[in-house]
């Protein structure tokens, strides 16, 4: 039995537990239903870009979704979590009404839970592995739900616990980008004593969550709750500030900064090459979704503008797409489409997403590529040439690869298109780090256990090393750079 | 909060900002730009150094006001303070010893020639700048120029200073008059277009600065897209500068007419 493994076991052991158990037969937790997440109206809530879509569980319907639990001896769904959160407990702990205790069980494990909760994949990780959706075919028990309701209420109730800090131990790391693997990797330096500063090229903290993530998905208040209390502990952040160009490593060594995270992202989006993709209407998604989320261009008294379409077309299928086409559909669009060259069950986005997409009035043409944008006189993009797939042989990815039905060509009318078909790493940091390895993808290669990049007082997770993926990732991999960074410290200052 | 230590009007619609920015002022060289905000829901614009002081720790902005975001910059005074400014961005001008540099200069793309001509001349180039604008009061630096260049050509729409012309009348002059080895010419895109057609036709190798839309100015979000040799490039981390031979300037006007209606509104509103 491994170390954790034990730990989940004597937790579970614990007297309220076992009595939590028998108080209810699991008989009676099996018949009670899935929770419904409450959500906004889609004609009501595509009328605010800031209307968050789920509403949160009550208080009430969290404790009978608690109780569905069963309390596995072998809770599976922890397995499916990247960063192992003790599940079954911090779950008990709201069917108790001990809520604030919950909250207290996810941040052992999460920086963010309040954010995980709301973003995460949930049914590809934690949910899928659970005992009901595993062994009974049944729907899982509401992981994600609860784990926002936990955060939400501790939030909400004005008691966040401020995690103690050691002493401050006069060494000074830094972290490179703002997003969620730079923001876990601060907050537990922060914790284990260093002096802890982070460096963010843009003018808000927060990287992807505050200029991709829109906010009917993930309110900016959210965030900036977290950020407030990464402040609190002590961590310093420096706003416009691009590592590499406003200051070198060597000028930060000489700062005194002794170690460094990398976490700055896959920040450049990808085009595909075809004629018309320069014409005025078409852009990236980054692009669109920052306009509008970084940097308010939808609102009247902001001195940014975007580009409003009528006939709004997004390529690609994943969670940036989706986040595009519903944008589209708030800033007023007529028609909003989805262009994605395989099938509906392809996508790569969360199914919570597609179904609030579709709900929301979005169309989806699948099994169609773009090859071509034509212009209308002025220049501005005013039809999009689609060829037909059809779905082949499985890929490498296990995914039937999409194939052109030869001939088969179709134009419709566009007034703007937004390119979503992925980002790849930042080049940024690699360009001015003679001697970094580096895949041949342009990600920062690290040992998967340390985090640890080739030259070794540098460390780097989340995007820039993954190529794109998710927020839970992203922050595992800066909780697990922090602890390796400490080893390394502490070895280095007993020399 | 980036302080503004000094204010200037280099002429009815163009000032000189020396700004706090001691980061910037040390690693930026010339051809980097930044991009700064007036206000908390400011735009980003990019502006590029137009010199910088390491020991006061400041650096020098020459902008003109175009449109609303710029006429905000030009209405802050000594004293106040930018919201917030990062760089240095983009790569840095190639500077070496080329032999005879003609610089070509036009309106408010002066400003980011400046930083160019002086590292040319202290590289020991022999530069031969040409100052184009639509009339006296818009020529901006002469002076400087003067100090850093060999010879300096003034050329207005109207003659009202120097001669009479445009720039690449002024240009083709030295070009026909004395061997050159590289051109570098800033200002409006259409100007731009003209320089590169006629340096192409004498072979002069050209360096152009591009000022395209730009967003983050970190290669994010692809805003600032250009096709070069067919390519498509981001301006703020494969450029400014690019081979003006190469470049798509229909494509790139057309580009920078994307907000015009948006900004058209901007400036009648505010
Ligand atoms: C629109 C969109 C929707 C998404 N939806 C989901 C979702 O629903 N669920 C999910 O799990 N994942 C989602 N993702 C993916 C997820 O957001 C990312 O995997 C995650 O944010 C990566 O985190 P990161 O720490 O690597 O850095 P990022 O969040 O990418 O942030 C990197 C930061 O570093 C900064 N930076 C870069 N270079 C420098 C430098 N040299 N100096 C200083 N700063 C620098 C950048 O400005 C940026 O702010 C989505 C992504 C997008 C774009
Ligand atoms: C790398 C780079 C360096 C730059 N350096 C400088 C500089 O040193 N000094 C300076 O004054 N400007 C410079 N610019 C241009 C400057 O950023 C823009 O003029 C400014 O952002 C315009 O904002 P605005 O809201 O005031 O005008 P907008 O409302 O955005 O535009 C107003 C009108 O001016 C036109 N316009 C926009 N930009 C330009 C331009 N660059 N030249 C001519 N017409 C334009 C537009 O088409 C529009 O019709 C630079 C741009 C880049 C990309
Ligand atoms: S962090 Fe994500 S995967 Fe882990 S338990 Fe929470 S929702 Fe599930
Ligand atoms: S597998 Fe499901 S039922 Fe079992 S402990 Fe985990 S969440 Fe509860
Ligand atoms: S300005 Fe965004 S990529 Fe260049």
């Amino acid at each position: 039995m491994t170390e954790y493994t034990e730990m989940l076991n004597r937790e579970r052991n614990a007297e309220w537990r076992v009595a939590l158990r028998n108080s209810v037969p699991n008989k009676e937790r099996i018949a009670i239903e899935r929770v419904k997440m409450t959500e906004v109206e889609p004609h009501e809530r595509i009328k605010s870009q800031t209307c968050e879509v789920n509403c949160g569980l009550t208080a009430e319907q969290a404790q009978r979704e608690a109780s569905r639990c069963m309390d596995c001896v072998t809770p599976t769904c922890v397995e499916g979590c990247p960063v192992s959160i003790n599940i079954p407990k911090f779950v008990k702990q709201i069917e108790v009404g001990k809520f604030l205790d919950a909250a207290a069980t996810l941040k052992e494990f999460s920086a963010l839970p309040a954010v995980c909760g709301r973003v995460c994949p949930q049914e590809k990780q934690c949910e899928i592995k659970c005992f009901y959706s595993q062994k009974m075919k049944k729907e899982p028990v509401a992981i994600g739900y609860l784990e926002r309701f936990a955060a939400d209420y501790e939030r909400l109730s004005g008691k966040i616990q401020i995690p103690k800090v050691e002493a401050r131990n006069g060494i000074k790391v830094a972290a490179i980008g703002s997003g969620p693997s730079a923001l876990s990797f601060a907050g537990d330096m922060i914790k284990f004593g260093y002096e802890v500063t982070v460096f963010e090229a843009l003018h808000e903290i927060g990287g992807v969550l505050k200029y991709g993530i829109p906010e009917f998905r993930l309110p900016n208040s959210v965030v900036d709750v977290e950020l407030e209390n990464l402040k609190e502990m002590g961590v310093n952040f420096e706003k416009n500030f691009v590592v590499g160009r406003t200051a070198s490593f060597d000028d930060l060594k000489e700062l005194g900064y002794q170690a460094f995270f990398v976490g700055s992202g896959a920040g450049l989006p990808n085009f595909m090459n075809i004629p018309g993709e320069n014409l005025n209407g078409v852009m990236s998604s980054n692009e669109y979704l920052t306009r509008v989320n970084l940097m308010y261009a939808n609102q009247s008294d902001s001195d940014t503008p975007v580009m409003l379409g009528k006939r709004v077309a997004v390529i690609g299928g994943g969670n940036t797409a989706m986040d595009a086409v519903r944008t589209s559909k708030r800033l007023g669009a007529e028609r909003s489409i989805i262009i994605y060259r395989r099938s509906l069950d392809e996508m790569p986005a969360r199914l919570e997403e597609i179904k609030h997409a579709q709900e929301e009035g979005i169309e989806f043409m699948n099994l169609a590529n773009p090859v071509e944008y034509l212009a209308d006189a002025g220049g501005r993009v005013a039809k999009v040439r689609l060829q037909r797939m059809e779905l082949g042989e499985p890929d490498a990815s296990g995914r039937r690869r999409p194939v052109a039905i030869e001939g088969d060509i179709v134009e419709i009318e566009v007034d703007l298109v937004i390119v979503a078909i992925g980002v790849s790493p930042n080049p940024l940091i690699p360009a001015c780090l003679a001697g970094l390895k580096m895949s041949r993808y342009g990600t920062i290669e690290v040992n998967e256990e340390t985090m640890q990049s080739s030259i070794p007082e540098i460390f780097a997770g989340g995007d820039i090393v993954r190529g794109g993926a998710t927020v839970i990732l992203a922050m595992g991999d800066g909780r697990r750079a922090a602890a390796s960074m400490h080893r390394y410290l502490q070895e280095k200052h007993k020399k | 909060m980036n302080k503004i230590v000094e204010k200037f009007k280099l002429s009815e619609n163009v000032c000189k900002f020396v700004v706090e920015a001691p980061m910037i002022a040390k690693s930026r060289k010339p051809g980097n730009f930044v991009i700064l905000r007036v206000g908390e829901k400011g735009e980003r614009i990019p502006l590029t150094i137009v010199d910088s002081d390491i020991a006061k720790g400041t650096i020098t902005l020459i902008v003109q006001n175009v449109g609303a975001s710029s006429r905000k910059l030009c209405q802050l005074e000594a004293g106040e303070s930018l919201t917030d400014m990062v760089g240095p961005l983009g790569k840095a001008t190639h500077i070496y010893k080329a032999g005879t540099i003609l610089a070509l200069g036009g309106g408010v793309g002066v400003a980011p020639l400046f930083p160019i001509v002086k590292a040319f001349k202290e590289a020991g180039n022999r530069v031969i700048t040409v100052l184009a604008a639509r009339s006296k009061d818009l020529v901006i630096l002469e002076n400087e120029m003067r100090e850093w260049s060999d010879e300096v050509i003034v050329m207005t729409d109207d003659g009202s200073s120097g001669r009479k012309g445009l720039v690449t009348e002024g240009a083709e002059e030295v070009i026909k008059r004395e061997k050159v080895d590289e051109c570098v010419a800033i200002g409006p895109a259409i100007m731009m277009k003209f320089c590169a057609l006629l340096t192409k036709k004498y072979n002069v190798p050209t360096q152009v600065s591009l000022n395209t839309i730009m967003v983050d100015g970190t290669g994010m979000c692809g805003a600032c897209r250009v096709t070069v040799n067919g390519e498509t490039k981001f301006t703020c981390i494969d450029g400014p500068e690019f081979n003006a031979h190469q470049i798509d300037f229909d494509e790139l006007l057309q580009r920078m007419r994307a907000y015009k209606n948006e900004e058209d509104q901007a400036r009648n509103n505010k």
